[in-house]
């Protein structure tokens, strides 16, 4: 591989040949600035935010889609660079709902995060707001247009993650959207609601509807985890607060998938605290399954089996393990029947 | 899997037979989108006009239950063509005469006949498929769920043989497993006929370890496979079953037959998350944790072994279902003394060489795809890399079968069976986002049957067939084709499997759920 030398901030930093200036800096961890970038997309150099000065070069270029070259010298945080950044940030500003403070995505917003570092209030331009209708007619996605900055990820996101195609720009200047064909409200779209556009939303425009209300950033915690339904074997986040699940949310480290979940992996969550769930043990009693307790239902199952064991042999006793369970408990279960009843009558739904 | 996920995007030729991935594998699905962007071609076999097949360079949409006729017929093309892999069916493997007989009276024109995929769509795809480079085949259900399931695998693997697509970077020959798991249950042996890591129970040698790391007597008779269970327990060979997070009564085919074995039983336990229709018939139900609710490992269908972490605590007085069978263990006599699922895991690894290098702190947050054969092994990417776990690869000459149960007179409608994007199975159900999103089975008519039986789109309608009978609504779709109805399992209210047939592949007793006969009325 060949290796390039360039200066970022007066550091001498090597990078392979291909980086663009944007990895250069992040891959030596100096800050850069992006909202329509994400590493899994291709980059569209369209919001301006990721903007250096280049020895030699006239303007300020966008790192993200410049590449690094031999010698090159690169300023990040000089006055010329802050300034250009602030200006797009406070017109971007201009006519975004300032609603912090109940907004779904505040502690992780890259607008307002941006905002906050480079002075940006809303004051410079007073820009006329949006009003524009809030798609919530689904279960799992809310849009809010009002706050959608243009940046253009959630398009890339179903094009490009999903295979899908269902986003795009409509209308010109002030009046542009992003949404499905003749912006119609997601549920009425092909969408399939994979959630990819709202893994890479930047601002509040693209939230999880369930966790709306439910929990800010600095007070959940993330387990990455295995999703429980198909084969493909997805890692994500689950988000827990106060020992309560409130929601998943991509994690881009997931060794299969990446950022890319489905409907199930990412919305049916919800199904741990389903009004179903059974909390208790059952015994059937005259007919009737009633709650009981642990040691009477373990017991009650110890000895009939050992009976039916003595009675009629240990082949008289099968069971079913389970290919939603873990390779822990399928592996006690086998070893369960083989080991303490002593028949080989185990199997599960392997072949469907 | 013989070759991994993350192949998919840079594949050249992806040919899918049986498989609704965009549907049944969502993110495989994106990823095989992923790679027709890049350029790769697809071929798609499936009676269904499914998403992929509106994304394929060629579309096999061939009648159900005529795989091998249609797999033998691009045999014979590719064998008359000379596209065939002559350096590696003489190097890698044996039997190779025998096939090229028998897909001799194979020829387009009979096959056309038999599969209804015209002449040209079949010269095409074994045109694309066997002159490529690289080409990966992948199938699931739509291959396996018939009564000559095992036959229709072994026909894919002639094929690839054939042709010299298999062990190499994006070359294979690719299962997808259903549910999340089941590649890992079957690793741990909750089979009837194998110790974990598919060490057979009749091999005194590996009965012999098994006997020593457990010290106790070990049966060396296999024991009975899931329709065997149903049968011996009508006949009362079988007097107490475990279930343990399976819902039989909703899944099985032919599930009135599953519900008289379950009601034969002397002894039921069901242990669950939710009370599944099978946990209503039972004298006993435990409550299971969920995956939330518990900390040890999943193998997914690469076989990659990745962590499932504990995020909350078990809802209610549920416990973990490794915790519930530890303490009946020790109950009846044999304590089980694990103190953490990563302690299962470290006897999981002694005694089963393909997890011999796993613990969970090297799963970490990547997973190892196995074998591991031990603590500084990589992991394994794709298998058969220059030689077939058997040696050589067996050819082996198969002949077309028909399904078990065809439409007649009475049930003049083929009904197959599979699932769609927004469920999973049948817990997904209760999951009040999914359940609003998808709230109704919505079995699949075509236009001119609809026109024929006088039924709107949204109706409700009566399903029958010889075993039973249930309520849906239709969707009337050109996504099926004329003669056949498709429907979902995922729905309480219209559960399908009591119309499915419960005859079964001879080897591995898996049910044809993918054919039987069916009729329509109005409600």
């Amino acid at each position: 591989m060949e290796w390039l030398t360039l200066t970022i901030d007066g550091r001498e930093v090597s990078v392979p040949k291909g980086t663009t200036v944007l990895d250069a800096c992040r891959m030596n961890n100096i800050p850069i600035p992006t909202l329509c970038h994400a590493p899994e997309l291709t980059s569209a150099g369209a919001c301006r935010l990721c903007v250096v000065q280049i020895e030699g070069m006239r303007n300020l270029p966008p790192s993200c889609v410049t590449q690094a070259t031999q010698g090159m010298k690169v300023e990040t945080q000089n006055p010329k660079v802050r300034n250009a950044r602030k200006v797009i940030l406070e017109l971007l500003v201009a006519n975004h709902p300032l609603d912090c403070m109940t907004c779904q995505k505040m502690g992780d917003c890259s607008l307002a995060e941006y905002a906050y570092d480079y002075g940006v209030n809303g004051e410079v331009y007073q820009g006329e707001k949006r009003n524009l209708p809030i798609d919530s007619g689904n279960p799992f996605i809310l849009r809010d247009q009002n706050k959608c900055i243009l940046c253009g990820k959630c398009i890339k996101a179903c094009s490009e993650i999903q295979g899908k195609s269902i986003l795009d720009f409509s209308h010109r200047g002030f009046d542009t959207q992003v949404g499905p064909a003749f912006n119609l409200p997601y549920n009425e779209s092909d969408c399939d609601f994979c959630g990819s556009c709202v893994s890479v939303c930047p601002v509040g425009a693209l939230v999880e509807k369930q966790m709306v209300g439910k929990g800010r950033p600095w007070e959940v915690s993330k387990v990455q985890t295995t999703c429980p339904f198909c084969g493909v074997g997805c890692n994500f986040d689950l988000n827990v607060k106060d020992g309560k699940v409130i929601g998943v949310t991509s994690n881009p480290d997931a060794p299969v998938n990446g950022k890319a979940l489905c409907v199930k992996g990412r919305f049916g969550m919800d199904m741990i605290y389903s009004d179903n769930r059974l909390t208790t043990p059952l015994i059937r009693k005259d007919g009737v399954l009633v709650p009981a307790e642990w040691d009477e239902a373990l017991d009650l199952i110890a000895t009939k089996l050992g009976e039916i064991k003595k009675t009629h042999g240990p082949n008289s006793i099968a069971a079913l393990s389970s290919a939603h369970c873990t390779n822990e408990e399928n592996y006690l279960m086998q070893k369960f029947m083989r080991a303490v009843i002593g028949t080989n009558n185990i199997d599960h739904c392997a072949r469907t | 899997m013989t070759n991994s996920i993350n192949e998919i995007p840079n594949t050249k030729v992806m040919f899918v037979i049986g498989s609704n991935a965009t549907e049944a594998h969502p993110v495989i699905g994106t990823k095989m989108k992923q790679a027709l962007a890049k350029g790769a071609k697809l071929i798609v076999a499936d009676p269904r006009r499914i998403d992929l097949a509106d994304h394929s360079d060629v579309w096999l949409r061939l009648r159900p239950g005529t795989d091998i006729a249609l797999i033998n017929g691009i045999m014979n093309i590719i064998l008359a063509n000379g596209w065939e892999d002559r350096e590696f069916i003489e190097e890698r493997t044996e039997g190779f005469e025998k096939v090229r007989e028998a897909v001799q009276k194979y020829t387009p024109e009979v096959v056309s006949k038999v599969t209804g995929v015209p002449v040209e769509n079949l010269i095409e795809a074994a045109k694309i498929y066997a002159t490529a480079e690289r080409a990966q085949i992948f199938y699931t259900l739509g291959i396996t769920e018939h009564t000559c399931g095992t036959d229709n695998v072994m026909s894919l693997a002639n094929l690839a043989m054939l042709t010299g697509n298999i062990g190499k970077e994006s070359s294979g020959v690719n299962p997808m497993r259903g549910q999340n798991n089941v590649q890992g249950a079957c690793d741990m042996g909750a089979l009837p006929d194998v110790y974990p890591g598919y060490q057979k129970v009749a091999n005194p040698e590996v009965q012999a370890k098994f006997e020593a790391a457990w010290g106790v007597p070990l049966d060396p008779n296999p024991g009975f496979m899931i329709p065997d269970m149903f049968e011996a327990a009508v006949s009362k060979d079988l007097r107490a079953l475990y279930v343990l997070g399976e819902d039989p009564v909703i899944t099985d085919a032919d599930a009135n037959h599953v519900r008289k074995g379950l009601q034969a039983l002397d002894f039921l336990v069901v242990q669950e998350i939710f009370l599944s229709e099978t946990a209503k018939l039972a004298d006993v139900v435990l409550p299971g944790a969920s995956y939330a609710e518990k900390t040890g490992t999943f193998s997914n269908t690469e076989r990659r072994v990745q962590m499932v972490n504990q995020a909350i605590k078990p809802i209610g007085d549920a416990k973990t279902d490794g915790e519930i069978i530890s303490e009946l263990a020790t109950r009846m006599g044999y304590p089980f003394e694990y103190q953490s699922s990563e302690e299962v895991m470290q006897e999981i690894a002694k005694l089963t060489p393909q997890f011999a290098g796993i613990t969970h702190e090297r799963l970490g947050t990547q997973g190892l795809q196995w074998p591991v054969p031990h603590a500084e092994h990589p992991g394994t990417k794709f298998l058969h890399e220059g030689k077939f776990t058997r040696g050589k690869g067996q050819f082996v000459a198969i002949e077309n079968q028909l399904p078990a149960e065809l439409p007649d007179e009475e049930y003049p409608l083929l009904l197959s069976t599979g699932r769609k994007l927004s469920h999973y199975n049948v817990f997904t159900q209760h999951s009040p986002s999914l359940e609003t999103h998808s709230p109704e089975e919505l079995a699949e008519i075509n236009p001119s049957d609809a026109k024929q039986l006088g039924l709107e789109d949204g109706e409700q309608v009566k399903v029958a067939s010889r075993r039973g009978e249930l309520k849906t609504k239709i969707m009337i779709t050109e996504r099926v084709p004329v003669g056949m109805v498709f429907m979902t399992l995922h729905y309480f209210d219209s559960p399908t499997n009591v119309l499915t047939n419960g005859a079964y592949d001879k080897v591995t007793k898996t049910y044809e759920y993918k054919v039987c006969g069916v009729k329509i009325s109005k409600v």
